[in-house]
């Protein structure tokens, strides 16, 4: 049988064809499903698109290479759920392109930091880590609070809409974000007034303790807030998640 | 017949850039490797808004496994495969190409880096135009690489091609799919991945572990299946084993991605077969490992004389090694432990110094004295000395990341006799200190046998008398 073996040892587009074919094997069984089959991702309740200014926080979060020390993903495990909380699920990243789980935790996880700590100690903390947690060895961000530049928001709220995340620009879009996040939200995913939601949802939300100006403290804080907090896991069953897994 | 007419002009100028390239770029990716190595101990050393560690440690694993690694794959499989087709590499000005396009893509995709703009994907963090401009210089390659197989005056393509070959196309299929994305604006370096959520995180460790899989490994493999057969002189130990390794090996590794999601939202299923294939990939691994190793049998004294097929050989032990831990991380027990901490690096950088940057070395010192036609290396004696640095350097490392990689795993999971958990974070991350020192230290040693090559091949080259019409059989 071996012997057969020099028709590709002895032609190199048949044996570049055998390479392509046996790469191809493993990557179709193992991704074009995830596709189809409808209990990848389960559908919840609360999960959203970022607002303007998460959006702009998220990216701020890839930038400085965030994910190279925490995770996204609280595992099903006991101690997992009691540190962090409520193990993730697929649905709470289903906008986030790319994924941003992480593979390594120099830091804790984060998938669910939101609301766990006060603005405050977050722009502390972003400042200077070892000002509030003596031992901590991430680096101090104090150049975070320059002004935020969001003139391409709407740009990038485009570019996320043509891969599938459901941002609005036209009526019927709107309505049909209206029905499905309800009014509030729908109003905050409308591309045509993504800068004036911005600007209003840092003002409200005074992330970085300083309502003059907008800057990248107020778009990262306001990110680190919505983790894990898109969904209210008191309104469902204990092992309702289960049947996903 | 006379061999003056036989012997093709081989094209060598390509393959010393290549090489030089490979100096440079590995003593440049160490270095940074040290420093956030020392950030992570120290982190007074993160300085301003450009040198963070989160903006480093794409800068060192990029440079590391594209730079060093790739420039190290381009020379080799530059190098032998016009001696195993005995032709000349097809293509001079294409193959001009393939080095200054690629320095090229290095270089923007490291301004990108440490200027914040990235894809945010582990090893594929550089943007749209830089991957674009990457997949033109790619398929240049891949057309060198065909059009001088296609040229050879041999009837067999010799195994090491079919390594390089497996990895160049490979690596251009898993580029392209694991980096379609929607540019913000033709005019601004941001994109947005296609792919999200949990079908980004698939995508994405499958392109992850095969990066491992084909550029690390395959690609490497091709450079062991020349330099040693050529080192020792001896032909490969078993060529029915060279088949069933090579087609068995690319076939199981692209599976095994999934195994970076263990217990993830990634559905279960995927999971599963992540794990399983990554437990079945064992075999084709060491099929490899013994291949190699096996092939010094009855030339096993030339380990006694030959610094630099030693180098070759204890990287085979230290893949045998890593090829035996990573499919024990697959496990799905074992990874609840070893996921998210520093095991995990340990584990990489036994195979990236141990196996991928020590196969290197060995080609390098094997390359340089035939390249500027020199009678031999400057110093053997260094050499020596540069392969057991960095050999204590690696066991340093990689038993610091052990030990504090377990310790950690067990201190989150560990409770109290009340059943409250026993540490909170940030008490583990005191715990590594000692361990992050002694990691340092070890990549330290590392950096300072890459300088004492760095020294022994810049005498080789410029000291080391020419001689010319070096014999050099196929």
């Amino acid at each position: 049988m071996l012997s057969k073996h020099a028709i590709f040892e002895k032609n190199s587009i048949f044996m570049l064809l055998g390479i392509i074919i046996m790469i191809s094997v493993g990557g179709i069984i193992e991704i074009v499903p995830l596709f189809r089959i409808e209990t990848t991702i389960e559908p919840v309740k609360g999960v959203r698109p970022y607002t303007p200014l998460e959006l702009v926080g998220y990216n701020i979060y890839l930038r400085e290479g965030c994910y190279n020390c925490h995770s996204q993903q609280i595992r099903p495990l006991r101690d997992e759920v009691e540190r962090y909380g409520h193990y993730s699920l697929a649905a709470e990243s289903m906008y986030d392109h790319p994924f941003q789980w992480g593979s390594k935790r120099t830091g804790p996880d984060l998938a669910r930091v939101g609301k766990k700590y006060s603005n405050e100690w977050h722009v502390q903390h972003m400042i200077d880590p070892r000002s509030v947690v003596k031992e901590s060895i991430m680096p101090g961000y104090p150049w975070l609070m320059k002004p935020l530049s969001y003139k391409d928001v709407a740009d990038r709220m485009r570019a996320l809409k043509v891969v599938g995340v459901p941002y609005s620009e036209s009526t019927k879009e709107y309505e049909a974000n209206v029905k499905r996040f309800g009014e509030d939200i729908a109003k905050k995913l409308d591309i045509l007034h993504a800068e004036e939601n911005l600007l209003a949802q840092a003002k409200a939300g005074n992330y970085d303790g300083n309502p003059e100006d907008i800057t990248e403290m107020d778009a990262l804080v306001a990110y680190l807030q919505l983790l894990g907090t898109m969904v209210d896991f008191s309104k469902f069953d204990e092992g309702h998640f289960a049947d996903f897994r | 017949m006379s061999t003056t007419v036989d012997k093709p002009i081989y094209n060598d100028e390509i393959v010393k850039l290549f090489t030089l390239a490979t100096v440079f770029w590995g003593v440049v990716g160490f270095s940074v490797g040290l420093f956030i190595a020392l950030q992570l101990a120290f982190p007074g050393l993160n300085f301003g808004e450009y040198l963070t560690f989160g903006r480093l440690r794409p800068l060192h694993t990029s440079a590391v496994i594209f730079a060093f690694g790739g420039n190290a794959l381009f020379a080799s499989s530059y190098h032998a495969v016009q001696r195993t087709c005995r032709t000349r590499l097809w293509g001079d000005r294409w193959a001009m190409f393939t080095f200054w396009g690629y320095q090229l893509f290095i270089v923007i995709a490291a301004i990108g880096y440490v200027t914040g703009v990235t894809q945010g994907k582990e090893y594929a963090e550089p943007e749209w135009y830089a991957d674009l401009w990457l997949t033109f210089v790619w398929v240049a390659y891949l057309i060198v690489f065909l059009m001088t197989l296609k040229n050879r005056k041999e009837p067999h393509i010799y195994v090491a091609n079919w390594f390089f070959l497996a990895f160049i196309i490979t690596v251009a299929v898993l580029h392209l799919a694991n980096n379609v994305a929607i540019p913000v604006g033709l005019d601004t370096a941001k994109s947005y991945p296609l792919w999200g959520g949990v079908q980004s995180a698939m995508i994405q460790w499958w392109y992850g572990h095969n990066a491992v899989g084909f550029f690390l490994t395959a690609g490497f493999l091709g450079i062991m299946y020349y330099f040693i057969p050529k080192r020792a002189n001896r032909p490969i130990y078993s060529y029915r084993l060279s088949i069933i390794h090579f087609w068995s090996l690319i076939f199981i590794y692209i599976w095994a991605g999934p195994h970076h999601l263990q217990y993830t939202a990634l559905p279960d299923w995927a999971q599963t077969l992540g794990a399983t294939f990554s437990i079945m990939l064992w075999m084709p691994s060491w099929g490899g490992m013994i291949n190699g190793m096996m092939t010094l049998s009855g030339a096993w004294d030339k380990l006694r004389t030959d610094p630099v097929l030693r180098f070759m050989i204890i990287s085979l032990a230290f893949y045998g090694m890593s090829t035996f831990e990573g499919p024990l991380m697959a496990i799905k027990t074992v990874n609840a432990l070893s996921h998210y901490t520093d095991w995990t690096i340990g584990h990489v950088h036994s195979g990236a110094l141990g196996w991928v940057a020590f196969v290197t070395f060995g080609a390098v010192y094997h390359l340089v004295p035939v390249l500027w036609k020199k009678k031999e290396l400057y110093s053997l004696k260094l050499v020596n000395t540069h392969l057991w640095i960095s050999t204590i350097g690696i066991v340093v490392y990689i038993s610091a990341m052990w030990v504090s990689g377990i310790m950690q795993g067990l201190m989150w999971r560990s409770y109290d006799d009340m059943g409250f958990l026993e540490f909170s974070f940030v008490e583990t991350v005191l715990a590594m200190h000692p361990f992050y020192v002694i990691r340092a230290f070890g990549g330290f040693l590392f950096v300072v046998g890459a300088l004492i090559m760095v020294y022994n091949l810049y005498k080789t080259i410029k000291d080391v008398p020419s001689v010319d019409g070096v014999k050099e059989a196929v």
